[in-house]
């Protein structure tokens, strides 16, 4: 498949994410096969030769995200994939880049856990994005693409995110993020990239470069992780990302991101006009987190309802924010449920009128739905 | 007055803190030497592992890269590819290669990756005081074997020489030692063939070092010396296991 500028085209999430990769700039990928993002690894064996890149397939995860490490230390833009089991694997690799502050995007196309789980669509990966994963005092920024395009647009930008920060970038999709196709537009400028000053290239007519993440002089790791600390709030402040629908009027505000916040758009879309006022605040940027739009929206708000496909992860950042100003509600589906719209109004419903048994009449239709999910309320 | 002999301007004037008798340095500074030598110093990039060697960039005043603990061979592809004129080596312990990092090692040769590996034997982990190694030799002590290495609970050393010659991949691969001012020459000689196979992209080189431990092998460093010439080898005999070019060398 060629790719064309201004021009929709139909690819998976996963080819989209490869495409938007070559666009800006990205000449190295290092993959290794898991589903379901073995269409990104499949599109790139074919797209990086066309465009004189380099494609190499691992022989394991762990190989392949060093692999990355090393063309990130060339300064070279590069990216790797993989689904939950595979990322698991890599989580040491992203504290050394992070360690390293070298730049580098990872695709986790996530899929059911825990363990070899199954294929199918999961956000239970939000602790191991977003809390570190791997050891030490770091920070992964963490991008969360709710569409095909949104998965082009954050893959670009991602490239410049870690180009700036010196340091990893995830983008957080799903198994059905990563397998459905939509239109996509590659709108963005197709981008070549200088090597920085920084890169390891072979010392001709300079003072060499050394990249590494060993502090063994007492008090140089401290300084270090200062420095590291103070370039996290710098990412705090500015890169935050969020989409707010409704929330103006909004009594009871949903909090979702991804594939989740796809299904919760389309609850507010089949309740309008019945008078609920529901909002939906999306975050983009699962880290940095949109605190501070939680924050202002809580003084407002009846209640807050987070829905997730896992047990329960991003509710505590969301908690975190909130700060016990305003009742925290949750619906969650695991292990590749996929919650529906319809067990989204039933759990906002439940929320308005939790005695109304008209309502449950109402909606007994969906009632075998929601007995699948899990749901609990924390009311301050 | 002309100077006949001198430190390699690549080999770096600071303290070493490599124990006495260690081997580690004298392979750096072989390194520094061919730099020199050849005038490569813009154009190599160095890859330092875990373990004693992790500070190797301390001595080698060219620009080099840590990586973790067994995946030198990764990062070195990585870097490789980006700059495939360059030369790119990676220097490991036995630890590093041959036991958390074989998956790469054999990957990367059987890849025919061209770069060079420096693959310091010294039969134990150091850096951690002192363990059994997967080249620990029978009924050597560590402190993770007290009552020696037993087969029958611990395994046999591992040649890794013979084992990545069977690769089609491997295009030179050597054992040396350090044991002698010879056996210090035919390293060298050795890895001057690694970086020309690299550099004439005839693909995957590794040289194998028989180095010395004396701390954790608890000897001096002269007894050190004389166990690589009469136990080492045994295990591990010195020689050219696969060469592109078996008359150049």
């Amino acid at each position: 498949m060629k790719s064309s500028n201004n021009k929709k085209q139909l690819l998976t999430g996963n080819e989209a994410a490869a495409e938007a990769a070559i666009l800006a700039g990205c000449r190295y990928y290092y993959g290794y096969p898991i589903t379901p993002q073995n269409e990104l690894v499949n599109h790139m064996a074919i797209r990086m030769p066309q465009v004189g890149g380099t494609f190499l397939q691992a022989e394991s995860e762990i190989a392949a995200i060093y692999m990355a490490y090393g063309s990130a230390a060339a300064g070279a833009r590069v990216m790797t994939s993989s689904s939950s089991p595979g990322i698991s694997l890599m989580q040491e690799g992203i504290s050394y880049l992070a360690g390293s502050e070298l730049p580098c995007v990872i695709v986790n196309m996530q899929r059911g856990g825990p363990g070899l789980g199954d294929i199918s669509p999961s956000q239970a990966d939000y602790f191991q994005a977003v809390k570190g994963g791997g050891h030490g005092d770091y920070r992964t920024i963490v991008l969360a693409p709710a569409s095909v395009q949104e998965i082009a647009d954050l893959v670009y930008d991602a490239f410049d995110l870690a180009d700036r920060y010196r340091n990893p970038v995830m983008l957080l999709g799903d198994a059905q993020l990563g397998q459905m196709m939509e239109p996509v537009e590659l709108k963005k400028i197709p981008r070549t990239q200088q090597t920085p000053r920084w890169a390891v290239t072979g010392a001709e007519g300079r003072a060499r470069n050394i990249i590494k993440s060993f502090y063994p002089v007492k008090g140089e790791l401290e300084a270090f992780n200062i420095r590291l600390q103070r370039k996290y709030k710098v990412v705090e402040q500015k890169e935050v990302r969020y989409e707010e629908v409704n929330t103006e009027r909004a009594e009871i505000i949903l909090v979702a991101y991804g594939t989740c916040a796809r299904i919760c758009k389309e609850a507010l879309r089949r309740i309008s006009g019945t008078g609920l006022q529901i909002g939906l605040l999306r975050p983009i940027s699962l880290w940095p987190f949109p605190k501070e739009p939680l924050r202002r929206l809580a003084k407002k708000a009846k209640a807050f309802c987070v829905v997730e496909m896992s047990s329960g992860q991003m509710l505590e950042d969301v908690k975190l924010a909130v700060l016990n100003r305003c009742p925290v509600h949750f619906y969650g589906r695991m292990g590749g449920g996929v919650p529906s719209s319809k067990e989204v109004i039933k759990k906002v419903l439940n929320i308005l009128a939790p005695e109304e048994s008209t309502l449950e009449l109402e909606m007994s239709e969906i009632s075998q739905e929601l007995g699948k999910g899990l749901y609990f309320s924390t009311i301050p | 007055m002309q100077a006949l002999y001198r430190a390699p301007e690549t080999l770096l004037r600071v303290p070493t803190h490599y124990c006495p008798g260690c081997g580690h340095g004298i392979v750096q500074r072989l390194l520094a030497e061919i730099i020199d030598e050849w005038g490569i110093r813009g154009k190599t990039i160095g890859l330092a592992p875990v373990g004693c060697a992790v500070l190797a960039y301390n001595y080698l005043d060219i620009d080099m890269s840590e990586a973790a603990h067994g995946r030198p061979p990764a990062v070195a592809t990585g870097i490789k590819r980006v700059y495939p004129d360059n030369i790119v080596f990676s220097y490991q312990g036995d630890g590093d290669l041959a036991a958390i990092g074989m998956a790469e090692i054999i990957h990367a040769a059987s890849r025919a990756e061209n770069i060079t590996v420096i693959f310091a034997n010294n039969a134990i982990y150091g850096m951690t005081n002192g363990q059994l190694a997967p080249t620990t030799l029978l009924n050597q002590r560590t402190t993770t074997t007290p009552e020696g290495r037993n087969p029958l609970t611990h395994g046999y050393p591992l040649r890794v020489c013979e084992l990545l010659a069977t690769l089609d991949g491997a295009s030179f691969i050597a054992r040396t030692s350090l044991s002698s001012p010879k056996n210090v020459l035919q390293t060298k000689e050795a890895i001057k063939k690694g970086f020309k196979t690299q550099i004439e992209k005839k693909g995957f080189s590794l040289i194998e070092v028989l180095s010395p431990c004396p701390v954790y092998w608890r000897m001096s460093p002269v007894d050190s010396l004389k166990f690589i010439e009469e136990k080492m080898t045994q295990t591990y005999p010195l020689g050219v296991f696969k060469d592109w070019g078996k008359k150049e060398l």
